[in-house]
This record gives C-alpha cells, sequence and structure tokens, in this order.
C-alpha cells in the first residue's frame, strides 16, 4: 500500500509518502485508521487531531466505512484550503 | 478544460483562446485569484501551495462536470497554480462561457466556490520568521453549501 501525506501532516511525518503491508484482516478505512495509529507516536499524533484529517483512497474523499485493500492509494491531509480570494 | 501548473497564466490569451470558434457564444464571466497580503498580520512574503497531483485534476474536473449539467455553458475553463507565489501573484483563474449572461455568472461563481473546498491544495503562509499551513475557512464551507439549498 502507498500512502501519501499532504501539508502539515507530510511536515510532521518527515516524509512525502511510505510504502506499507497492509494486514489482510483490515478491510475498511475506519480500520485503517486504528492500525495506522499504532505505528509509533508521530502516527498517533496526527490521527489523535482526527477531526482536522481528511482521507482519500485512490485519489477519491473517502470515510470510514469505505473498503480499502493493500493494494490502494491512499492519502491522508488537512482539509483543503482555497485561496484567500 | 482543466489545467493545474507552476507557471503563470495570461488572461487575455486564454479568454480568446476559450470563446474561439463558437459563436453560440454571447458571454464570458471570469474570475481570477490573487495572493492577497493579510492587512491584520506582519507582511506575507510568499504563498506556496501545495496539491495532490491526479486528484487534483480528478476534483477540478468533477466541479466543471457539475457545473455543465447546472447550466447551458458552452464552455469553460479552470487554471489552478502550485507552487511559491509572492503577493499579488495570480492563484487561479475560473471561466465560462455561454450564450447569455446569466448562465456564466452563476457557473463561474460556482466553480470557484466548490474549487475551494473540494480540490486538494493546501496553503502555506510565509510571515518571514513564521511559516504556517492556513486552515480551512468556515466562510468558504458556507459558500459552497448555499448551492445545495
Amino acid at each position: 500500500m502507498k500512502i501519501l501525506y499532504f501539508a502539515w501532516v507530510r511536515d510532521k511525518i518527515g516524509l512525502d509518502s511510505e510504502e506499507f503491508d497492509l494486514p489482510s484482516e483490515i478491510v475498511t478505512a475506519g480500520e485503517f485508521i486504528e492500525w495506522f495509529k499504532t505505528r509509533g507516536d508521530t502516527y498517533a499524533e496526527v490521527i489523535g487531531a482526527s477531526d482536522t484529517v481528511k482521507m482519500a483512497i485512490n485519489q477519491e474523499y473517502a470515510g470510514p466505512e469505505n473498503a480499502i485493500s493493500n493494494e490502494d492509494e491512499v492519502a491522508l491531509f488537512p482539509p483543503v484550503t482555497g485561496g484567500k480570494y | 478544460m482543466i489545467i493545474v501548473q507552476r507557471e503563470d497564466f495570461e488572461v487575455g490569451i486564454e479568454l480568446k483562446r476559450l470563446t474561439e470558434g463558437n459563436n453560440e457564444i454571447g458571454g464570458v464571466c471570469s474570475f481570477i485569484g490573487l495572493v492577497r497580503d493579510s492587512p491584520e498580520k506582519e507582511s506575507l512574503e510568499a504563498m506556496t501551495l501545495q496539491h495532490y497531483p491526479g486528484m487534483t485534476e480528478k476534483e477540478l474536473n468533477r466541479i466543471d462536470d457539475e457545473a455543465h449539467s447546472r447550466w447551458p455553458l458552452e464552455a469553460s475553463l479552470i487554471i489552478h497554480r502550485y507552487g511559491r507565489l509572492q503577493p499579488g501573484e495570480q492563484i487561479v483563474l475560473v471561466a465560462t462561457a455561454s450564450a447569455h449572461r446569466k448562465a456564466a455568472f452563476e457557473g463561474c461563481e460556482f466553480l470557484i466556490d466548490f474549487l475551494k473546498t473540494r480540490a486538494p491544495f493546501w496553503k502555506k503562509e510565509d510571515y518571514g520568521l513564521v511559516t504556517e499551513w492556513v486552515g480551512s475557512l468556515e466562510a468558504d464551507n458556507r459558500a459552497t453549501e448555499k448551492w445545495y439549498e
């Protein structure tokens, strides 16, 4: 699984992207988030701000109930910001 | 048409290209977004726009399709820049063309409202000693919601 990070999530984790092997028992985005938190303190902190972190699966906005698999491209990022115009 | 690029754009050339060869077009409406300095804060040196290549184009195409399904638009254009931009620089151009002005005005406003809340762009402001990611604006979310009322 490829995971991409954007904006302050990228700064906090210190990487643009990572490759993970997703355990086969994880089949929803909600389960993925719970698993992701267990990878380390930084990951837990990113998810700890979970009302502000959004997720996309294969470049589509996703919610906790969406299906997920090891072949997916996942992205974690803050809410998008248009300009101040 | 959707274009995501680092380079600046020339509005006159883009608008001419938008309408070229289509004499059914009676009006064009355009919106240009600029990097604005914040009078309430210290002086902004630059703003860096990060985006999600691939998803950005997908979301902009989806928004564009939605505008075409709601209004009788003859043509539309979204150009969005990314990278480091100085105050006063152009960030985005949205333009719509239609037979009559109402569709062009409304379609253009719809596109810019949706773009700001759906397209995966993030902005980091550089104030020299301090840099910070810009949070999403409640006012923008409300501007989008009004189209569902």
